[in-house]
């Protein structure tokens, strides 16, 4: 079966630091993959890479077999790539439900001339409605996003993301900053969604929810490959336990320090 | 009456001018510091060519044309960069325009080009003529701001990074911003030039580009009608008042600081606020 997306080899250097260094993984079609490393391992950057914003010096990105290394980040998001960033960046000046409905409009906004000659926007926000009341916020739809607290602008996100219609969900850090409850509704709207047939990414460091819910692991360590594959195994690989023991005990010491 | 006509062509004109920077700037949050320029070379190109003998209409849809395609030009080469990078680099066009044109013999230099031809209107026909085409550039305005590219220029001006999270091709919109205000902008300028039938470097410098720019932000960024207001209200003060004219671009500095510190959304901003408090003290109303 073909890979739905694949990224091979991938070499991102920032001046004189290499923040991944022959760094790969393959996602197939339908799958739940947890993208897991200790601070400072690549994990944004491997994301950035997938999604145009870093420029790999080395490797290739292929989405159903397309190369799109090259691809600047709208035409990847054209080709299916949904994202959801780290840090929440709703439109400011935007009701909640019009930053999804212009997410749902993708077809319309294609091009600036497409974009002139439509006006109505009933059926996207009837679809931006669908997807608020999927995620769970769709009684905030006619809320601003400043007046939202982080765990329903962490979802907005997602609602915008999926508006996109993708096939597959780059969801970067999605229950940072959430409560243990937040996160855990949030990880089942996440399997929900994937149970529905949506492929998923997740980076994230909430490891018991990223257990509980992923069905396969990549463990990046400063920037290489460490570990792959069904998340018990890879959770026992002694490698990977070094990384997290390590990267505890640095902590402590520069706690302690 | 003819002093009524002089005044509601000269409006008219503003009016189409401020609105076509208030698609760059106000729908889709590109300042421009240069937008005379491209006034300057619709009012250049329309009177070099019924300076030649060609007919009026043919000069406006020139001008119109030839401003447009140097705006895309221009868009495709500055538009990738920042706001704050885009407001020196439209100054640099804005310079470098007057620099080109008070060197051209053939477009009269420093001392400017005199004795453009007659549109072949009669004064009321041509304020007529001025006032439909500012009709319909509002027409065009308000139509845009509900179209779904409105829309994206909404989310442009917020945040770009973000728009393209969501497939935006975002220098494309950009430029499309850029294409059509700078033609606008243009013909504005075909028309200032057979109204007025003397142009000179100094009618589209610095100063011209910070009036509109003032224009736009005093009407309220991003309002048509706002700036319809702003345009008409400050174009026509220098004319009413002779020593405000002295003394323009210490007012329209002062406006545009006052504005920026009290009220960013200009004065469409201060009418929705002050409907905002009405409703709110009204029986039943929201805030």
């Amino acid at each position: 079966m073909t890979a739905l997306l694949s990224v091979k080899g991938v070499t991102v250097r920032f001046g004189g630091v290499t923040a991944l260094e022959d760094a790969g993984f393959d996602l197939q079609p339908g799958g739940l993959l947890g993208l897991l490393g200790p601070n400072g391992a690549g994990k944004t950057t491997m994301m950035r890479s997938i999604t145009g914003v870093v420029a790999p010096q080395a490797g290739e990105v292929t989405l159903e077999g397309r190369v799109i290394t090259k691809l600047p980040t709208h035409q990847r998001v054209r080709l299916g790539l949904g994202l959801s960033q780290q840090i929440v960046r709703p439109f400011r000046s935007m009701s909640v439900i019009d930053n999804v409905t212009l997410a749902a409009g993708h077809a319309k906004t294609l091009s600036p001339l497409a974009a002139l000659g439509h006006r109505h926007r009933d059926a996207e926000r009837e679809r931006a409605r669908e997807l608020l009341q999927r995620v769970g916020i769709d009684e905030m739809a006619d809320s601003e996003p400043s007046s939202l607290p982080l765990g329903m602008l962490k979802r907005l996100e997602v609602a915008r993301a999926l508006a996109l219609d993708p096939k597959l969900l780059l969801l970067d850090e999605p229950l940072a900053g959430l409560n243990h409850m937040e996160a855990g509704r949030l990880a089942d709207t996440i399997v929900a969604l994937n149970q529905d047939g949506l492929s998923i990414i997740l980076i994230e460091h909430n490891l018991s929810e990223v257990l509980r819910i992923c069905q396969r692991l990549v463990v990046l360590d400063n920037g290489r490959n460490l570990a792959a594959g069904d998340p018990r195994t890879v959770m026992d690989d002694p490698a990977v336990q070094a990384a997290y023991l390590g990267s505890v005990a640095e902590r402590e010491e520069a706690v302690h320090a | 009456m003819a002093y009524e006509i002089t005044l509601l062509t000269a409006m008219g004109i503003a009016v189409i001018f401020a609105l076509s920077l208030n698609l760059i700037t106000g729908f889709c949050g590109q300042i421009s510091l240069g937008h005379a320029a491209f006034y300057g070379i619709g009012a250049y190109c329309a009177a070099m060519i019924t300076k030649s003998g060609l007919p009026f209409p043919l000069a406006l849809a020139a001008g119109f044309l030839l401003a447009g395609m140097i705006g895309v030009v221009v868009g495709l080469a500055s538009l990738r960069v920042r706001h704050d990078f885009l407001a020196i680099t439209t100054m640099g066009v804005g310079f470098l325009f007057l620099g080109i044109v008070r060197q051209q013999d053939f477009l009269g230099g420093e001392m400017g080009l005199s004795g453009i031809p007659s549109s072949g209107l009669s004064k009321p026909a041509f304020m007529a003529l001025v006032l439909i085409i500012a009709a319909a550039v509002t027409a065009f305005s308000l139509y845009l701001k509900r179209s779904w590219m409105g829309y994206v220029f909404d989310s442009v001006a917020d945040d770009e990074d973000t728009a393209r999270m969501l497939g935006i091709d975002v220098a494309r919109y950009k430029l499309a911003a850029f294409a059509m205000g700078t033609a606008l902008a243009g013909l504005a300028g075909g028309l200032y030039a057979h109204n007025i039938r003397f142009i000179d470097p100094d009618s589209f410098g610095f100063v011209e580009s910070i009036t509109v720019l003032a224009m736009v932000v005093v009407g309220g960024i991003g309002s048509v009608w706002g700036v319809i207001l702003a345009a008409a209200v400050l174009s026509v003060l220098p004319l009413w008042l002779q020593f405000i004219s002295d003394y323009k671009l210490l007012l329209y500095g002062a406006l545009l600081f006052t504005v920026m510190r009290f009220s960013p959304n200009g004065m469409a901003g201060m009418v929705a606020a002050l409907k905002g408090r009405s409703k709110s003290t009204a029986p039943g109303g929201k805030a």
